[in-house]
């Protein structure tokens, strides 16, 4: 097989000493720097470019060393979103709706063992995916245009109803504040500035980072302050550390259908690892959630978001490599420097580069097996931060978030709005309103309206272009099953109640 | 309180021999007013260090992101906050122009700073899919000016941005009276609208060379004319410029800096001085080469009229789009 020889060749390119090594630091450092909030992969790779280039690194490894950051800062990511309840990015937001409550439980352990093994798995689907669908992919993705994109937005937005719980009119209007909080900043449409109160700073929106850890974070801070005043120090369990073969097996079919939606979705350009996650999350809890236990600390509730966001991860570098076109920011990062390095991924770029594609290819195999073996060790010494006493962990939290909004941007109004937005996230968590749809709506919300407005500027105007293509009826079908499906199981438990009752 | 003398004294001292002596930039700090990562990131951290690879400024030169308002965060601090700071370097480009032409940055103008130097553009091209129905730039000019809203222009900045400038300075160029029919989509960059090209939803694109060399290079884009003063080498060098065609647009997308107003003459003329012999460097051309930038150099004052000129032209073409 043509593809299984090169992948050969690809690891007798991988396993040589210096790139081992690379692929070592690389998914390291990108553990590290997602355990990290606000910092991010991509400024993380951008920081190193001008470094790698000052070394004389060779390509290879230095593609190597970026793609190991890249998907390595999203097994990071998890650990403080599990542990602290502090999200770095969008994208382990639906990893906090259960991991947090289940390090709250003593079942830190297994949560962080259980993202690990997630994002392996995740992140090898999407490789293989990498490997044999490249090419077919691409083609995908130049398909999907505005309108499809709209439509796909609209299909998440309905599935929003799985991340608000019992509380669906709450859902709603949380959703509302994060529509409305997405409309501040420079309409890139007109140009014109909306919500912006002549401030400059508000002219590039709102940044997701403060948003997030202000909801999250800091709102987790103000009620950890409380709950000493009230509550004194409450027992933390550690409790196990490793997943059961039965919580494993449990989670196995989630894991492997979130890596594929995570995949494809991953492929699209600008579409991402935030989409990814939110999505295998609402699948799970349609497909498996018989009890209701999602929201409360399910462990399949976090496998499923952390297989979709690594797969997503892997996915976004297909356009970046195939046709040139980025698929996320950290991916239009690397794309800069391995133009500068005059290698111009593209069309032609795994067949005029076939060593250095297949070399990668073979170095994510290598790199995922890496974190794995790198991560589960390590979930015994991460549970201990919650064995830190409230009276260094609160100001502890407090200083990582406040310390790495100011590293990002250097902004003291970053710093007030995030406060702003944790005593938002409080008084929302004291009513029971759900923070996920914010966040969801802040990311979607932008890119639903442009991509409306996009499809009608490019089409004159004229609305039959929402339903111009087969790909775009196909998601209006989506669109229509996973809006009725809830709502018909609804009226039939309604009539099934009424039937017992007459009965 | 004699202690205290002593410290005056020394100060007053090293004030006197500081500025008796000639300008040497310490510690210098680029800013760049962006995330990490894209053009201006770029302009400091791999730009900017060949000057002390030169031995141009003493020490490293550190870069500091300062994201917002498109350049209007940091365009506010350093006319604000930095006035006379002459160890600071901020990273500009035409997308800066542009936003002080459209008063974007509120309350700020473009001679509220020093302007200090181009090094290197980026130019513009006229692109569509291969199989389009515009075979040449005279087809398409043809179209435009039978029907200004007959087809669909995309690019990778916002209304108003440099990508929709350039479609209307050849709209104009070509005579067409109604600019504000001709239709211009945004996306958040060029990829994106490279791909409308591609998948047919779009007809054509109006970005830069450095963002469409991987398609160039695949055939998977055709430019109809390069927006330069004279044809580009490589895969290039075949494609007319628009001037050559008869339409006189340029369409440069220079990258360079500025300084905080208030710096000397003196210390302006040292930095003005520095920027020519970084532009002059082989280390700066190799590294300008490899990303796709062609030469353009602009320093010292002449830049400062360079740019204060474009930004007046720039507001003429809003004035007549009605924004």
């Amino acid at each position: 097989m043509d593809a299984f020889q090169s992948l050969m060749q690809g690891f007798s390119g991988a396993l040589i000493p210096i790139n081992l090594l690379v692929v070592f630091l690389g998914v390291t450092a990108g553990t590290v720097i997602g355990m990290l909030p606000g910092i991010g992969p991509i400024n993380g790779i951008a920081i190193l470019i001008p470094i790698t280039f000052a070394l004389g690194i060779d390509p290879t490894a230095m593609l190597i060393l970026f793609a190991g950051i890249y998907y390595g800062a999203q097994y990071g990511n998890s650990i403080s979103t599990i542990l602290l309840n502090v999200p770095g990015t969008p994208s382990s937001v639906a990893t906090a709706l259960d991991g947090h409550p289940m390090a709250k439980s003593g079942r830190a352990g297994p949560a962080l063992a259980i993202s690990a093994i997630a994002s392996f798995v995740g992140g090898t689907v999407a490789v293989i995916g990498l490997m044999f669908l490249a090419p077919v992919l691409s083609k995908w993705a130049i398909r999907f245009g505005p309108a499809e994109y709209f439509v796909l937005i609209l299909f998440t937005f309905t599935m929003l109803s799985a991340l608000s719980g019992k509380q669906f009119i709450k859902g709603l209007l949380a959703t509302g504040i994060g529509l409305m909080l997405a409309t501040i900043g420079i309409d890139g449409g007109t140009g014109i500035p909306r919500y912006t109160f002549g401030h400059l700073a508000f002219y590039d929106g709102l940044d997701f980072a403060v948003v997030t850890i202000g909801l999250f974070a800091i709102s987790e801070v103000f009620l950890l302050i409380e709950q000493t005043q009230t509550a004194g120090e409450v027992n933390t369990k550690l409790g196990r550390v490793m997943v059961t073969l039965k919580e494993f097996l449990s989670c196995w079919w989630g894991m492997i259908r979130s890596a594929v939606t995570g995949f494809l979705i991953g492929v699209l350009p600008g579409a991402g690892a935030t989409i990814a996650s939110f999505m295998a999350y609402a699948t799970e809890q349609r497909l498996v959630d018989k009890k209701g236990t999602f929201g409360t600390g399910d462990i399949r509730a976090v496998a499923a978001p952390e297989s979709a966001n690594n797969a997503a991860v892997s996915g976004a570098l297909i356009p970046m490599l195939t046709l040139g076109v980025p698929g996320s920011g950290t991916t239009a990062v690397i794309l800069g420097a391995l133009l500068a390095l005059n290698l111009n991924p593209g069309p032609l770029f795994i067949v005029q580069h076939a060593d250095m594609f297949w070399t990668l290819i073979a170095s994510m195999y290598i790199g995922n097996i890496m974190l794995l073996v790198l991560n589960l060790p390590l979930v015994g010494l991460f549970v201990k931060v919650l064995l830190i006493p409230r009276y260094i962990l609160v100001p502890g939290v407090a200083m990582i978030s406040y310390g790495a909004i100011y590293a990002a941007s250097s902004s003291m109004t970053d710093l007030m709005l995030m406060t702003g937005f944790g005593l938002l996230g409080y008084l929302m968590r004291k009513t029971d309103f759900p923070l996920a749809p914010v966040i969801l709506a802040l990311v979607l919300g932008p890119m639903m309206e442009t991509s409306l407005r996009r499809a009608l500027s490019l089409s004159n105007g004229d609305w039959g272009v929402l339903f111009a293509s087969p790909l775009v009826l196909v998601l209006w079908g989506l669109v229509a099953v996973s809006a009725f499906v809830p709502l018909i199981r609804t009226l039939r438990r309604a009539r099934q109640y009424n039937d017992s009752e007459q009965h | 309180m004699k202690m205290l003398k002593v410290f005056a004294l020394v100060c007053a001292f090293l004030f006197v021999q500081q500025s008796a002596m000639a300008f040497e930039p310490r510690n210098v700090l680029c800013i760049a007013p962006s995330d990490p990562g894209g053009g201006w990131d770029f302009t400091c951290r791999n730009m900017a260090p060949i000057l002390s690879d030169l031995d141009l400024v003493k020490g490293r030169i550190r870069t500091q992101n300062m994201p917002g308002a498109g350049g209007g965060v940091a365009y506010a601090h350093v006319v604000g906050q930095q006035k006379g700071n002459a160890n600071l370097l901020v990273a500009a480009s035409t997308a800066t122009t542009t936003r002080l032409a459209q008063k974007m940055f509120q309350g700020f103008d473009a001679d509220d700073v020093r302007w200090l130097a181009a090094l290197g553009a980026d130019y513009g091209i006229v692109a569509v899919s291969p199989n389009s129905r515009f075979k040449t730039l005279d087809d398409l000019v043809a179209a435009l000016k039978d029907n200004p809203a007959g087809m669909s222009f995309v690019g990778g900045s916002a209304v108003g941005g440099w990508d929709h400038l350039k479609m209307l300075m050849l709209a104009d160029a070509a005579g067409v009276e109604n600019l504000k029919a001709v239709r211009y989509t945004s996306f958040s960059s060029g990829g994106p609208a490279i791909i409308e090209i591609m998948g047919g939803r779009a007809d054509v694109f109006t970005g830069d060379v450095s963002e469409s060399l991987t398609q160039l290079e695949a055939g998977s884009l055709k430019v109809l004319a390069v927006l330069g003063d004279a044809r580009l080498p490589g895969v290039l060098a075949d494609v007319p410029t628009a001037k050559e065609l008869g339409y006189d647009v340029i369409g440069a997308n220079w990258r360079g800096f500025y300084l905080p107003a208030g710096v000397s003459d003196e210390q302006y003329a040292y930095w003005s001085d520095a920027m020519k012999k970084l532009a002059a460097s082989e280390k700066f051309k190799t590294l300008r080469e490899q990303n796709g930038l062609a030469a353009f150099e602009r320093t010292g004052t002449e830049m400062d009229e360079f740019v204060l000129n474009q930004v007046k032209s720039l507001e003429k073409l809003f004035a007549r789009m009605g924004q």
